[in-house]
């Protein structure tokens, strides 16, 4: 029964989670952006719109600019996700890749780090009343989410280990549609429960700046507007019948 | 020694430019500029006043411009509220009024398009904050999104590049097409449709005013130099902002431009047609607008044959000529295509002296100490020159090609991070000097530095509504009004000319 319900869930989660994003991107890609708009100076070159877009995503540049606290806390979080996520591979990879092996000692002070991150993010919501005076009841649920995914995670490592194999044959189960019991620890279900809640919400929510980043006219046009007509299909029905 | 050290004490004192207020709720929420009335509205294709199901309207529009604008809808859906945009705005900074943070500007939009257009906030509303399009939600956002110059100085700090101009241009704009414009912008934009110029300057006032200038010229240089308008056939159109013609320190801008076209020996023309750089269109985000006043300047190229279009000194006017005027009205295959289309004058004039073609007597600006206020539509939404940056480094060399004393102001408030003047975007008019006051408050401060600092005594700018908003600000920070100057008057005053007959003007007493 707990296995099938953490089954389905998985199921619809991933499902919504692709297909959500997909949708999004299909629709950020499909809408056109009909001005040339880059914040300037900015690059002139597809080639050097593909670098600030890539300073923008791994070096969080614009945010740095901003404000050293937010760009710490969230460049802190977010690189400290992608270790914790990559050492997740091990749980759906037989046998486990090299790479991953190799990182394996690294998740661990990854997890602290995000909770680290993610908490540092959270009290500035709090103390400082700009942030405080913009946060909706959703930010602060969002941050409660990601830390609950973080510590839960921790704790099975820490306080209440689980049966760490029996969870990687459910998963690797899950992905042939060979399903396997998952284990029935409270800690466990709570990690998975909260893993499944953000993948479904991701597509709805702010979690879209994500992808957003990569359609942001403002980041990812070329600065050539006077080399190049840039025009939109809504905007060239308008020129018919012109001078 | 002592005067130096003094100087940075009495710097030291002064406040930080960007120093972050208190937060005052509400305290903005009165400032609001006239409404259009329906003979202002109708021209430019808006209703007359509110319409009676103006809520559905509203909403309908911006389901229209959530499909036109990939701006509106990524915007609108990746803001995760990091705040790294709070302490950006000049009008929060000035104000303390948090919806003047660019994060609750935009909101002011957000909400009601959550409330529409996203699952959480059909739903949830109170959960992400999403509220329906009331009454109240509607004044706020005439009050706020004309408490926006759209600068673009947010947009620089923020991760994912939302620009709240995209915002405020959007909010405008449904105003617009439920019945609830701005009298200012839309009463200019009838104007530009109807006479040529956002002044109302008919012909021939115009020609009058530059039969004077030629006079004017001649009387204090003893140069022929001309101020043609309507010529057929001359190699380049010049298309200023109408203040250019009619208010200092524009005019001593217009006549640099003149002396600078004399030294290069080409033939150049106002048109009648398109006396106008400015492009008010932009301001209310109305693309339809903003192509008509741009195909003014294509008809006018096009009847008057030339083979160059240049611009005046002009900020918006140079986002939507550098950005815009290739999209709206090009192609732009019948002008000459070895120079950039369009031009900007800096640029033409940077080339010059560049190629060694102009001489200057810098003495001749001695009696100013000079520095220089890079205006937001040209820092953050166009560029001069081949490279990124350009639009910082031309103005900065002409200036310093033209004047012996030339000091920045502090770092984080200039190129990029420029902090506006106080009264782009549509703001430039009188009911709204309380915010345009308080929004001029960073760049006032950051000017007091170096006039504490270096003894700086004027300001150069290359934008209409910079010198128009700073003319009427400067007074109310205890500098002299006429600190604010056109770059191309620096030019205007140190260029040394050369007579018809190639003599230079210098040589006239000993003739």
């Amino acid at each position: 029964m707990l296995t099938a319900v953490y089954a389905s869930t998985f199921y619809l989660a991933a499902a919504v989670l692709a297909g959500g994003l997909a949708f999004r991107t299909w629709e950020y890609a499909t809408t056109p952006a009909p001005l040339k708009i880059p914040t300037t100076p900015a690059p002139t070159t597809r080639t050097g719109v593909a670098f600030r877009l890539s300073r923008e995503v791994v070096l969080f540049e614009s945010l740095f600019k901003a404000n050293k606290w937010i760009w710490l806390f969230g460049w802190i979080f977010h690189a400290a996700l992608l270790v914790v996520l990559m050492r997740h591979l091990r749980y759906f990879t037989q046998p486990v890749w090299d790479w991953v092996t190799l990182i394996q000692p690294f998740g661990v002070y990854a997890g602290f780090a995000m909770v680290a991150g993610l908490a540092g993010l959270w009290a500035r919501r709090i103390l400082v009343p700009r942030i405080r005076y913009i946060s909706a009841p959703s930010d602060h649920l969002m941050l409660a989410l990601l830390i609950g995914i973080a510590v839960s995670g921790l704790m099975m490592k820490y306080v209440a280990p689980t049966d760490i194999v029996a969870v990687k044959s459910f998963f690797l189960g899950l992905m042939v549609f060979h399903w396997q019991p998952l284990p029935a620890d409270p800690v466990l279900l709570v990690h998975l429960g909260l893993v499944a809640a953000l993948m479904i919400v991701f597509p709805f929510s702010k979690l879209l700046h994500a992808p957003g980043l990569f359609f942001s006219p403002t980041r990812n046009q070329v600065d050539n507007p006077r080399e190049r007509r840039h025009l939109a299909n809504w905007a060239r029905a308008l020129e018919a019948g012109r001078q | 020694m002592d005067r130096v050290k003094e100087a940075q004490e009495i710097e030291d004192d002064l406040p930080d430019p960007l120093e972050i207020p208190d937060l005052v709720p509400g305290c903005m929420a009165a400032s609001k500029p006239y409404g259009a009335a329906p003979e202002f509205q109708k021209p430019l294709g808006f209703p007359g006043g509110l319409v009676e199901n103006w809520q559905e309207k509203a909403i309908e529009k911006m389901a229209e411009l959530r499909g036109k604008y990939r701006s509106f809808r990524v915007f609108l859906d990746s803001c995760v509220k990091c705040g790294a945009c709070t302490d950006k705005c000049h009008y929060f900074l000035g104000t303390g009024d948090p919806k003047n943070m660019p994060v609750a500007r935009q909101d002011l939009l957000r909400q009601v398009y959550r409330r529409h257009f996203t699952l959480a906030g059909k739903y949830l509303p109170w959960l992400v904050g999403a509220r329906d399009l009331t009454e109240e939600v509607l004044d706020d956002w005439y009050s706020y999104f004309h408490q926006c110059s759209q600068c673009r100085r947010c947009s620089v700090f923020c991760p994912y590049g939302i620009d709240t101009a995209e915002i405020s241009m959007a909010g405008r704009e449904i105003m617009d097409s439920i019945g609830k414009g701005q009298k200012y912008s839309n009463e200019i934009i009838g104007k530009v449709l109807t006479i040529g110029n956002n002044l109302g300057l008919p012909k021939k006032a115009l020609k009058a005013t530059l039969e004077d200038l030629e006079e004017e010229v001649l009387e204090e240089t003893g140069v022929p130099v001309r101020f043609p308008l309507d010529e057929k056939g001359a190699e380049i159109l010049l298309v200023a902002p109408s203040a250019d013609y009619f208010a200092e320190p524009h005019i001593a801008g217009l006549i640099g431009y003149a002396k600078v076209f004399h030294q290069a020996g080409v033939t150049w023309t106002i048109s009648s047609h398109a006396t106008e750089a400015a492009n008010f269109g932009m301001f209310i985000g109305s693309y339809e607008n903003m192509r008509e006043i741009s195909l003014r300047v294509r008809h006018a190229a096009l009847d008057l044959g030339v083979k160059r279009i240049v611009f005046g000194e002009c900020g918006h006017a140079w986002r939507a000529a550098y950005s815009f005027l290739n999209t709206l009205a090009g192609p732009f295959d019948f002008l000459d295509q070895r120079y950039p289309i369009p031009q900007h004058i800096c640029e033409f004039t940077y080339d010059l002296i560049a190629a060694g073609k102009l001489t200057f007597d810098k003495s001749k600006n001695d009696h100013i100490r000079l520095t220089f206020h890079d205006s937001c539509n040209i820092a953050r939404g166009s560029r001069l020159g081949n490279k990124p940056g350009g639009q910082f480094d031309i103005p900065r060399a002409i200036l310093r090609a033209t004047c012996n004393h030339f000091h920045d102001m502090p770092a984080d408030t200039i190129k990029e991070s420029t902090v506006c003047c106080g009264g782009g975007g549509g703001l430039l008019t009188d009911e709204l000097i309380e915010i345009r006051e308080k929004g001029a408050q960073p760049r006032m401060r950051a000017l007091q530095h170096v006039a504490a600092e270096h003894g700086v005594t004027h300001m150069a700018a290359m934008c209409a509504i910079c010198k128009a908003q700073f003319s009427k600000v400067l007074p109310m920070y205890g500098f002299d009004r006429e600190a604010i100057v056109s770059v191309h008057q620096m030019v205007s005053n140190a260029i040394v000319l050369e007579r018809t007959d190639g003599g230079a003007v210098g040589e006239r007493d000993e003739e």
